[in-house]
Protein backbone atom coordinates (compact mmCIF):
# COMPACT_ATOMS: atom_id res chain seq x y z
CA UNK A 1 0.00 0.00 0.00
CA UNK A 2 1.17 3.66 -0.67
CA UNK A 3 2.01 5.97 1.86
CA UNK A 4 -0.73 8.23 -0.07
CA UNK A 5 -3.16 5.68 1.10
CA UNK A 6 -1.45 4.70 4.47
CA UNK A 7 -2.26 7.89 6.23
CA UNK A 8 -5.82 8.31 5.98
CA UNK A 9 -6.18 4.90 7.16
CA UNK A 10 -4.12 5.42 10.01
CA UNK A 11 -5.62 8.91 11.03
CA UNK A 12 -8.77 7.39 10.60
CA UNK A 13 -8.24 4.21 12.50
CA UNK A 14 -6.44 6.02 15.50
CA UNK A 15 -9.60 9.39 15.70
CA UNK A 16 -12.19 6.22 15.70
CA UNK A 17 -10.38 4.46 18.26
CA UNK A 18 -9.86 7.26 20.47
CA UNK A 19 -13.55 8.23 20.27
CA UNK A 20 -15.11 4.82 20.83
CA UNK A 21 -12.45 4.68 23.74
CA UNK A 22 -13.98 7.77 25.10
CA UNK A 23 -17.43 6.03 25.17
CA UNK A 24 -15.90 3.89 27.63
CA UNK A 25 -13.48 5.10 30.01
CA UNK A 26 -14.68 8.98 28.72
CA UNK A 27 -14.98 9.85 33.01
CA UNK A 28 -13.08 9.25 35.89
CA UNK A 29 -14.81 7.81 38.81
CA UNK A 30 -16.03 11.27 40.44
CA UNK A 31 -17.76 11.70 37.50
CA UNK A 32 -15.69 14.45 35.98
CA UNK A 33 -14.07 13.92 32.22
CA UNK A 34 -11.01 11.99 31.72
CA UNK A 35 -8.32 12.45 29.58
CA UNK A 36 -9.87 10.18 26.68
CA UNK A 37 -12.89 12.30 27.40
CA UNK A 38 -11.51 15.35 26.59
CA UNK A 39 -9.89 13.91 23.62
CA UNK A 40 -13.47 12.34 22.12
CA UNK A 41 -15.26 15.69 23.12
CA UNK A 42 -12.40 17.66 21.13
CA UNK A 43 -12.44 15.60 18.39
CA UNK A 44 -16.13 15.21 17.52
CA UNK A 45 -16.01 19.03 18.09
CA UNK A 46 -13.40 19.42 15.13
CA UNK A 47 -15.99 16.83 12.95
CA UNK A 48 -19.00 19.13 13.76
CA UNK A 49 -16.42 22.13 12.35
CA UNK A 50 -15.96 20.56 9.36
CA UNK A 51 -19.48 19.02 8.77
CA UNK A 52 -20.36 22.74 8.32
CA UNK A 53 -17.36 22.98 5.60
CA UNK A 54 -18.78 20.12 3.95
CA UNK A 55 -22.54 21.72 3.29
CA UNK A 56 -19.83 24.55 1.24
CA UNK A 57 -18.09 21.92 -0.47
CA UNK A 58 -21.87 20.16 -0.98
CA UNK A 59 -23.13 23.69 -2.57
CA UNK A 60 -20.31 24.27 -4.98
CA UNK A 61 -20.85 21.10 -6.08
CA UNK A 62 -24.47 21.60 -6.63
CA UNK A 63 -23.91 24.67 -8.52
CA UNK A 64 -21.10 23.04 -10.59
CA UNK A 65 -23.57 19.94 -11.64
CA UNK A 66 -26.36 22.89 -12.60
CA UNK A 67 -23.32 24.88 -14.42
CA UNK A 68 -22.36 22.15 -16.31
CA UNK A 69 -26.18 20.79 -16.93
CA UNK A 70 -27.23 24.60 -18.49
CA UNK A 71 -23.67 24.60 -20.11
CA UNK A 72 -24.52 21.57 -22.17
CA UNK A 73 -27.93 22.64 -23.13
CA UNK A 74 -29.16 18.94 -20.98
CA UNK A 75 -32.73 18.19 -20.78
CA UNK A 76 -34.13 20.31 -17.29
CA UNK A 77 -31.69 23.25 -17.79
CA UNK A 78 -34.16 25.38 -17.60
CA UNK A 79 -34.88 24.34 -14.02
CA UNK A 80 -31.15 24.30 -13.11
CA UNK A 81 -30.78 28.39 -14.32
CA UNK A 82 -34.06 29.13 -11.54
CA UNK A 83 -32.03 26.87 -9.16
CA UNK A 84 -29.43 28.76 -9.48
CA UNK A 85 -30.85 31.74 -9.76
CA UNK A 86 -32.94 31.17 -6.74
CA UNK A 87 -29.79 29.70 -4.37
CA UNK A 88 -27.75 32.97 -5.37
CA UNK A 89 -30.79 35.35 -4.09
CA UNK A 90 -31.17 33.14 -0.53
CA UNK A 91 -27.37 33.20 0.10
CA UNK A 92 -27.26 36.82 -0.52
CA UNK A 93 -30.17 37.11 2.11
CA UNK A 94 -29.09 35.07 4.35
CA UNK A 95 -25.66 36.84 4.43
CA UNK A 96 -27.51 40.04 4.87
CA UNK A 97 -29.98 39.04 7.47
CA UNK A 98 -27.40 39.83 10.21
CA UNK A 99 -27.63 43.68 9.10
CA UNK A 100 -30.69 44.57 7.44
CA UNK A 101 -34.23 43.45 8.85
CA UNK A 102 -36.18 43.14 5.32
CA UNK A 103 -33.17 40.68 4.37
CA UNK A 104 -34.09 38.94 7.37
CA UNK A 105 -37.67 38.91 6.57
CA UNK A 106 -37.46 37.89 3.43
CA UNK A 107 -35.12 35.23 4.06
CA UNK A 108 -37.67 33.57 6.57
CA UNK A 109 -40.47 34.02 4.29
CA UNK A 110 -38.37 32.17 1.34
CA UNK A 111 -38.85 29.53 3.89
CA UNK A 112 -41.79 29.76 4.90
CA UNK A 113 -43.74 30.75 1.69
CA UNK A 114 -42.36 28.57 -0.88
CA UNK A 115 -39.90 25.93 0.77
CA UNK A 116 -42.47 24.62 3.06
CA UNK A 117 -45.48 24.79 0.75
CA UNK A 118 -43.70 22.80 -1.90
CA UNK A 119 -42.35 20.21 0.46
CA UNK A 120 -45.49 19.80 2.11
CA UNK A 121 -46.83 18.82 -1.48
CA UNK A 122 -44.44 16.53 -2.12
CA UNK A 123 -45.96 14.85 1.26
CA UNK A 124 -49.62 14.59 0.10
CA UNK A 125 -47.97 13.55 -3.21
CA UNK A 126 -46.42 10.47 -1.92
CA UNK A 127 -50.25 9.85 -0.82
CA UNK A 128 -51.31 9.05 -3.89
CA UNK A 129 -48.20 7.50 -4.91
CA UNK A 130 -48.05 4.73 -2.09
CA UNK A 131 -51.50 4.36 -2.57
CA UNK A 132 -50.83 3.28 -6.39
CA UNK A 133 -47.76 1.52 -5.12
CA UNK A 134 -50.08 -0.75 -2.67
CA UNK A 135 -52.65 -1.36 -5.65
CA UNK A 136 -49.54 -2.61 -7.42
CA UNK A 137 -47.81 -4.69 -4.97
CA UNK A 138 -49.86 -8.09 -5.56
CA UNK A 139 -49.10 -7.49 -9.35
CA UNK A 140 -45.28 -7.32 -8.33
CA UNK A 141 -44.80 -10.06 -5.41
CA UNK A 142 -47.46 -12.44 -5.68
CA UNK A 143 -46.28 -14.32 -2.21
CA UNK A 144 -48.02 -14.92 1.37
CA UNK A 145 -46.05 -11.67 2.26
CA UNK A 146 -47.42 -9.24 0.63
CA UNK A 147 -50.75 -10.77 1.19
CA UNK A 148 -50.59 -10.21 4.94
CA UNK A 149 -48.33 -6.84 4.08
CA UNK A 150 -51.74 -5.31 2.48
CA UNK A 151 -54.43 -7.39 4.95
CA UNK A 152 -52.67 -5.69 7.93
CA UNK A 153 -52.30 -1.92 6.37
CA UNK A 154 -55.85 -1.66 5.32
CA UNK A 155 -57.01 -2.87 9.16
CA UNK A 156 -55.19 -0.80 10.56
CA UNK A 157 -55.51 2.31 8.35
CA UNK A 158 -59.83 1.46 9.00
CA UNK A 159 -59.11 1.16 12.48
CA UNK A 160 -57.42 4.74 12.78
CA UNK A 161 -59.85 6.67 10.37
CA UNK A 162 -61.93 8.68 11.96
CA UNK A 163 -65.38 7.37 9.87
CA UNK A 164 -68.45 10.19 9.37
CA UNK A 165 -71.19 9.35 11.61
CA UNK A 166 -69.56 6.20 12.84
CA UNK A 167 -66.61 7.22 14.57
CA UNK A 168 -64.82 4.38 15.76
CA UNK A 169 -64.71 0.75 14.10
CA UNK A 170 -66.32 -1.71 17.09
CA UNK A 171 -64.01 -4.25 17.95
CA UNK A 172 -61.43 -3.47 14.92
CA UNK A 173 -60.48 -0.18 16.47
CA UNK A 174 -60.38 -0.93 20.01
CA UNK A 175 -59.39 -4.72 20.31
CA UNK A 176 -58.31 -5.89 17.07
CA UNK A 177 -55.69 -2.85 15.92
CA UNK A 178 -53.96 -2.19 19.38
CA UNK A 179 -53.18 -5.89 19.07
CA UNK A 180 -51.54 -5.68 15.83
CA UNK A 181 -49.87 -2.78 16.10
CA UNK A 182 -48.95 -3.65 19.93
CA UNK A 183 -48.22 -7.69 19.48
CA UNK A 184 -46.83 -8.50 16.13
CA UNK A 185 -45.82 -5.48 14.75
CA UNK A 186 -43.51 -4.24 17.50
CA UNK A 187 -41.73 -7.79 17.74
CA UNK A 188 -41.27 -7.55 13.92
CA UNK A 189 -39.58 -3.82 14.39
CA UNK A 190 -37.38 -4.73 17.51
CA UNK A 191 -35.91 -7.99 15.88
CA UNK A 192 -35.33 -5.71 12.39
CA UNK A 193 -34.09 -2.88 14.99
CA UNK A 194 -31.87 -5.50 16.37
CA UNK A 195 -30.69 -6.80 12.73
CA UNK A 196 -29.84 -3.50 11.97
CA UNK A 197 -27.92 -2.66 15.23
CA UNK A 198 -25.43 -5.76 14.42
CA UNK A 199 -24.92 -4.72 10.91
CA UNK A 200 -24.15 -0.88 12.44
CA UNK A 201 -21.53 -2.99 14.82
CA UNK A 202 -19.99 -4.52 12.31
CA UNK A 203 -19.62 -2.17 9.70
CA UNK A 204 -18.34 -0.10 12.14
CA UNK A 205 -15.77 -2.61 13.49
CA UNK A 206 -15.02 -2.41 9.74
CA UNK A 207 -14.10 0.47 9.12
CA UNK A 208 -11.94 0.33 12.23
CA UNK A 209 -10.10 -2.48 11.38
CA UNK A 210 -9.62 -0.28 8.07
CA UNK A 211 -11.20 -2.64 5.66
CA UNK A 212 -14.03 -0.32 4.43
CA UNK A 213 -12.10 2.74 3.63
CA UNK A 214 -14.79 5.20 2.56
CA UNK A 215 -11.88 7.96 2.74
CA UNK A 216 -10.22 6.93 0.11
CA UNK A 217 -7.78 3.93 -0.96
CA UNK A 218 -8.92 0.79 -1.85
CA UNK A 219 -11.10 -1.64 0.31
CA UNK A 220 -9.22 -4.94 1.29
CA UNK B 1 -24.15 1.79 38.14
CA UNK B 2 -26.82 1.03 35.82
CA UNK B 3 -24.73 3.37 33.40
CA UNK B 4 -21.33 1.13 34.21
CA UNK B 5 -22.87 -2.15 33.94
CA UNK B 6 -24.14 -0.82 30.36
CA UNK B 7 -21.16 0.16 29.69
CA UNK B 8 -19.31 -2.93 30.85
CA UNK B 9 -21.90 -4.96 28.40
CA UNK B 10 -21.19 -2.77 25.61
CA UNK B 11 -17.45 -3.00 25.90
CA UNK B 12 -17.85 -6.77 25.88
CA UNK B 13 -20.09 -6.97 22.45
CA UNK B 14 -17.56 -4.86 20.95
CA UNK B 15 -14.55 -7.08 22.58
CA UNK B 16 -16.50 -10.59 21.47
CA UNK B 17 -17.31 -9.44 18.02
CA UNK B 18 -13.67 -7.98 17.49
CA UNK B 19 -12.34 -11.18 18.80
CA UNK B 20 -14.69 -12.78 16.46
CA UNK B 21 -13.84 -11.05 13.50
CA UNK B 22 -10.31 -11.45 13.67
CA UNK B 23 -10.69 -15.00 13.84
CA UNK B 24 -12.94 -15.86 11.04
CA UNK B 25 -11.29 -13.88 8.95
CA UNK B 26 -7.94 -16.00 10.10
CA UNK B 27 -9.73 -19.19 9.80
CA UNK B 28 -11.32 -18.23 6.40
CA UNK B 29 -8.28 -17.73 4.32
CA UNK B 30 -8.17 -20.33 2.23
CA UNK B 31 -12.31 -21.30 1.88
CA UNK B 32 -14.86 -19.06 0.41
CA UNK B 33 -17.83 -18.74 2.26
CA UNK B 34 -21.19 -19.74 0.99
CA UNK B 35 -24.25 -18.07 2.09
CA UNK B 36 -28.10 -18.00 1.40
CA UNK B 37 -29.43 -16.71 -1.78
CA UNK B 38 -30.70 -13.24 -1.76
CA UNK B 39 -32.40 -13.07 -5.25
CA UNK B 40 -32.19 -8.95 -4.87
CA UNK B 41 -28.50 -9.91 -5.49
CA UNK B 42 -28.49 -12.04 -7.95
CA UNK B 43 -30.88 -10.24 -10.55
CA UNK B 44 -28.46 -6.80 -9.27
CA UNK B 45 -25.12 -8.83 -10.85
CA UNK B 46 -27.70 -9.35 -13.89
CA UNK B 47 -28.55 -6.07 -14.04
CA UNK B 48 -24.62 -4.76 -13.92
CA UNK B 49 -24.51 -7.02 -16.85
CA UNK B 50 -26.75 -5.30 -18.82
CA UNK B 51 -25.51 -2.11 -17.84
CA UNK B 52 -22.46 -2.80 -19.32
CA UNK B 53 -23.71 -3.88 -22.27
CA UNK B 54 -26.08 -1.63 -22.85
CA UNK B 55 -23.98 1.23 -22.35
CA UNK B 56 -26.51 2.97 -20.17
CA UNK B 57 -25.54 4.33 -16.46
CA UNK B 58 -25.83 2.94 -12.72
CA UNK B 59 -27.56 5.49 -10.18
CA UNK B 60 -26.56 5.13 -6.87
CA UNK B 61 -28.56 7.23 -4.20
CA UNK B 62 -26.74 6.94 -0.38
CA UNK B 63 -30.22 8.88 1.67
CA UNK B 64 -29.06 11.36 4.11
CA UNK B 65 -27.29 9.43 6.82
CA UNK B 66 -25.22 12.05 8.17
CA UNK B 67 -21.69 10.72 9.38
CA UNK B 68 -21.68 12.28 13.16
CA UNK B 69 -24.79 10.02 13.46
CA UNK B 70 -25.89 6.38 14.18
CA UNK B 71 -27.00 6.47 10.77
CA UNK B 72 -24.31 6.81 9.17
CA UNK B 73 -23.42 2.80 9.04
CA UNK B 74 -25.81 2.51 6.26
CA UNK B 75 -24.55 4.98 4.39
CA UNK B 76 -21.00 3.75 4.61
CA UNK B 77 -22.37 0.34 3.81
CA UNK B 78 -24.05 2.10 0.74
CA UNK B 79 -20.55 3.60 -0.17
CA UNK B 80 -18.89 0.01 0.39
CA UNK B 81 -21.37 -0.96 -2.44
CA UNK B 82 -20.78 2.17 -4.50
CA UNK B 83 -17.51 1.26 -4.82
CA UNK B 84 -17.90 -2.43 -5.75
CA UNK B 85 -20.21 -1.67 -8.56
CA UNK B 86 -18.15 1.43 -9.60
CA UNK B 87 -14.94 -1.37 -10.16
CA UNK B 88 -17.96 -3.72 -11.72
CA UNK B 89 -18.91 -1.18 -14.22
CA UNK B 90 -15.64 0.35 -15.04
CA UNK B 91 -15.92 -1.06 -18.66
CA UNK B 92 -19.27 0.68 -19.23
CA UNK B 93 -19.45 3.37 -21.75
CA UNK B 94 -20.60 5.21 -18.82
CA UNK B 95 -19.64 6.34 -15.38
CA UNK B 96 -21.99 5.38 -12.68
CA UNK B 97 -23.91 8.55 -10.67
CA UNK B 98 -24.17 8.87 -6.66
CA UNK B 99 -26.33 11.13 -5.06
CA UNK B 100 -26.95 11.86 -1.55
CA UNK B 101 -28.57 14.07 0.89
CA UNK B 102 -25.64 14.92 3.29
CA UNK B 103 -22.97 17.05 2.11
CA UNK B 104 -19.92 14.83 3.93
CA UNK B 105 -21.67 11.74 2.50
CA UNK B 106 -21.68 13.42 -0.97
CA UNK B 107 -17.96 14.22 -0.75
CA UNK B 108 -17.57 10.35 0.39
CA UNK B 109 -19.12 9.67 -2.74
CA UNK B 110 -16.88 11.74 -5.26
CA UNK B 111 -13.65 10.11 -3.43
CA UNK B 112 -15.36 6.11 -3.94
CA UNK B 113 -16.43 7.37 -7.44
CA UNK B 114 -12.60 8.45 -8.15
CA UNK B 115 -11.01 5.83 -6.96
CA UNK B 116 -13.13 3.41 -8.54
CA UNK B 117 -12.39 5.08 -12.06
CA UNK B 118 -9.20 4.23 -11.70
CA UNK B 119 -10.25 0.58 -12.42
CA UNK B 120 -11.89 1.83 -15.45
CA UNK B 121 -9.95 1.54 -19.25
CA UNK B 122 -10.48 5.18 -19.46
CA UNK B 123 -9.89 6.06 -16.06
CA UNK B 124 -11.19 9.90 -16.40
CA UNK B 125 -13.56 10.95 -13.76
CA UNK B 126 -16.31 13.56 -13.68
CA UNK B 127 -16.63 15.24 -10.42
CA UNK B 128 -20.00 16.22 -11.42
CA UNK B 129 -20.95 12.03 -10.81
CA UNK B 130 -21.02 12.52 -7.22
CA UNK B 131 -24.00 15.16 -6.56
CA UNK B 132 -25.21 16.28 -3.15
CA UNK B 133 -29.06 17.29 -4.03
CA UNK B 134 -30.46 18.80 -1.70
CA UNK B 135 -30.22 18.71 2.47
CA UNK B 136 -33.55 18.56 3.71
CA UNK B 137 -35.54 14.80 3.02
CA UNK B 138 -37.78 16.27 0.12
CA UNK B 139 -35.52 18.30 -1.75
CA UNK B 140 -32.91 15.84 -1.52
CA UNK B 141 -35.86 13.19 -3.13
CA UNK B 142 -36.76 16.12 -5.77
CA UNK B 143 -33.20 16.61 -6.57
CA UNK B 144 -32.38 12.75 -7.32
CA UNK B 145 -35.53 12.53 -9.59
CA UNK B 146 -34.27 14.35 -12.47
CA UNK B 147 -30.53 11.72 -12.31
CA UNK B 148 -33.17 8.66 -12.39
CA UNK B 149 -35.19 10.02 -15.14
CA UNK B 150 -33.08 12.13 -17.64
CA UNK B 151 -29.79 10.04 -17.42
CA UNK B 152 -30.05 7.38 -19.52
CA UNK B 153 -30.30 4.88 -15.91
CA UNK B 154 -31.17 1.39 -15.58
CA UNK B 155 -30.23 0.52 -12.52
CA UNK B 156 -31.05 2.03 -9.50
CA UNK B 157 -29.73 1.19 -6.24
CA UNK B 158 -30.94 3.03 -3.65
CA UNK B 159 -28.80 2.00 -0.11
CA UNK B 160 -28.90 4.31 2.92
CA UNK B 161 -30.83 6.08 5.38
CA UNK B 162 -34.08 7.45 3.93
CA UNK B 163 -37.35 8.28 5.12
CA UNK B 164 -41.01 8.27 3.36
CA UNK B 165 -39.46 10.39 0.57
CA UNK B 166 -37.86 7.47 -0.88
CA UNK B 167 -41.53 5.81 -2.07
CA UNK B 168 -41.34 9.04 -4.16
CA UNK B 169 -37.33 7.72 -5.98
CA UNK B 170 -38.70 4.32 -5.93
CA UNK B 171 -41.64 5.33 -8.26
CA UNK B 172 -39.60 7.86 -10.39
CA UNK B 173 -37.62 4.15 -11.21
CA UNK B 174 -40.33 2.13 -11.58
CA UNK B 175 -42.11 4.89 -13.86
CA UNK B 176 -38.53 5.01 -15.89
CA UNK B 177 -38.74 1.12 -16.27
CA UNK B 178 -35.43 0.76 -14.40
CA UNK B 179 -34.17 -2.41 -12.18
CA UNK B 180 -34.45 -1.03 -8.43
CA UNK B 181 -32.82 -2.52 -5.70
CA UNK B 182 -33.55 -0.58 -2.38
CA UNK B 183 -32.69 -1.12 1.48
CA UNK B 184 -33.15 1.05 4.59
CA UNK B 185 -32.17 1.26 8.22
CA UNK B 186 -34.88 3.18 8.69
CA UNK B 187 -38.46 1.49 9.69
CA UNK B 188 -41.12 3.51 7.55
CA UNK B 189 -38.78 4.00 4.76
CA UNK B 190 -38.40 -0.29 5.16
CA UNK B 191 -42.36 -0.24 4.57
CA UNK B 192 -42.60 1.83 2.07
CA UNK B 193 -39.97 -0.07 -0.24
CA UNK B 194 -41.80 -3.25 0.37
CA UNK B 195 -44.80 -2.00 -1.19
CA UNK B 196 -43.15 0.18 -4.07
CA UNK B 197 -39.77 -1.55 -5.51
CA UNK B 198 -38.88 -4.81 -7.22
CA UNK B 199 -36.63 -6.25 -5.06
CA UNK B 200 -36.26 -4.63 -1.78
CA UNK B 201 -34.36 -5.28 1.13
CA UNK B 202 -35.44 -5.74 4.42
CA UNK B 203 -33.79 -5.44 7.95
CA UNK B 204 -29.79 -6.41 8.08
CA UNK B 205 -29.87 -7.33 4.06
CA UNK B 206 -28.44 -3.95 4.01
CA UNK B 207 -25.47 -4.37 5.94
CA UNK B 208 -24.84 -8.38 3.99
CA UNK B 209 -24.74 -5.89 0.58
CA UNK B 210 -20.42 -6.47 0.74
CA UNK B 211 -20.45 -9.68 1.51
CA UNK B 212 -22.56 -10.32 -1.64
CA UNK B 213 -20.72 -8.23 -4.37
CA UNK B 214 -17.23 -9.84 -3.20
CA UNK B 215 -16.19 -6.77 -1.47
CA UNK B 216 -13.81 -7.88 1.14
CA UNK B 217 -12.75 -11.08 3.32
CA UNK B 218 -13.82 -9.10 6.44
CA UNK B 219 -17.37 -8.58 4.88
CA UNK B 220 -18.04 -12.33 5.22
CA UNK B 221 -17.01 -12.81 8.38
CA UNK B 222 -19.04 -9.63 9.31
CA UNK B 223 -22.76 -11.91 8.05
CA UNK B 224 -21.04 -14.69 10.58
CA UNK B 225 -20.53 -12.46 13.36
CA UNK B 226 -23.95 -10.92 13.13
CA UNK B 227 -25.31 -14.47 13.19
CA UNK B 228 -23.38 -16.11 16.45
CA UNK B 229 -24.48 -12.33 18.24
CA UNK B 230 -28.24 -12.78 16.89
CA UNK B 231 -28.05 -16.72 18.59
CA UNK B 232 -26.68 -14.97 21.64
CA UNK B 233 -29.50 -12.44 21.63
CA UNK B 234 -32.24 -14.91 21.38
CA UNK B 235 -30.74 -16.93 23.98
CA UNK B 236 -30.41 -13.93 26.33
CA UNK B 237 -33.87 -12.79 25.56
CA UNK B 238 -35.16 -16.63 25.75
CA UNK B 239 -33.44 -17.26 29.11
CA UNK B 240 -34.95 -13.49 31.04
CA UNK B 241 -38.12 -14.45 30.04
CA UNK B 242 -37.93 -17.56 31.73
CA UNK B 243 -36.57 -16.06 34.85
CA UNK B 244 -39.71 -13.16 34.35
CA UNK B 245 -41.81 -16.25 34.34
CA UNK B 246 -40.39 -17.97 37.17
CA UNK B 247 -40.28 -14.79 39.41
CA UNK B 248 -36.83 -14.86 39.70
CA UNK B 249 -36.35 -11.75 37.82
Amino acid sequence: MKFKGVLPTVIAIAFGILVLAGYFFGHNADGTLSLLGELQLIILNVAVILAGFAVLVGICNLLLVHTKKIRDKQKGARYSSILIITLVVTFLLGLLAHYIPTAASLFSDAFKFIQLPIETSLMALLVVTLTYASIRLLRRHLNLLSVIFLITAWLILVGMAPWPFLGDVPFLSDTLRPIIAQIPATAGARGILLGVALGTLTTGLRILFGSDRPYGGKNG
Amino acid sequence: MNDLLLGLVGFGIIFLSTALLGGLVALRRKSSPVFREIPAFTRLRQAIGRVVEDGTRLHVSLGRGALATPQSASALAGLVLLRRLAELTSAGDQPPIATSGDAALAILSQDTLQTGSQASAQGAYDPTAGRLTGLTPFSYAAGALPAICDENISTNVLIGNFGVEVGLLAEAAERANTFTLAASDNLTAQAVLFASVQEPLIGEELYAAGAYVDAGPLHAASLTVQDILRWLIIVVILVGALLKLTGIL
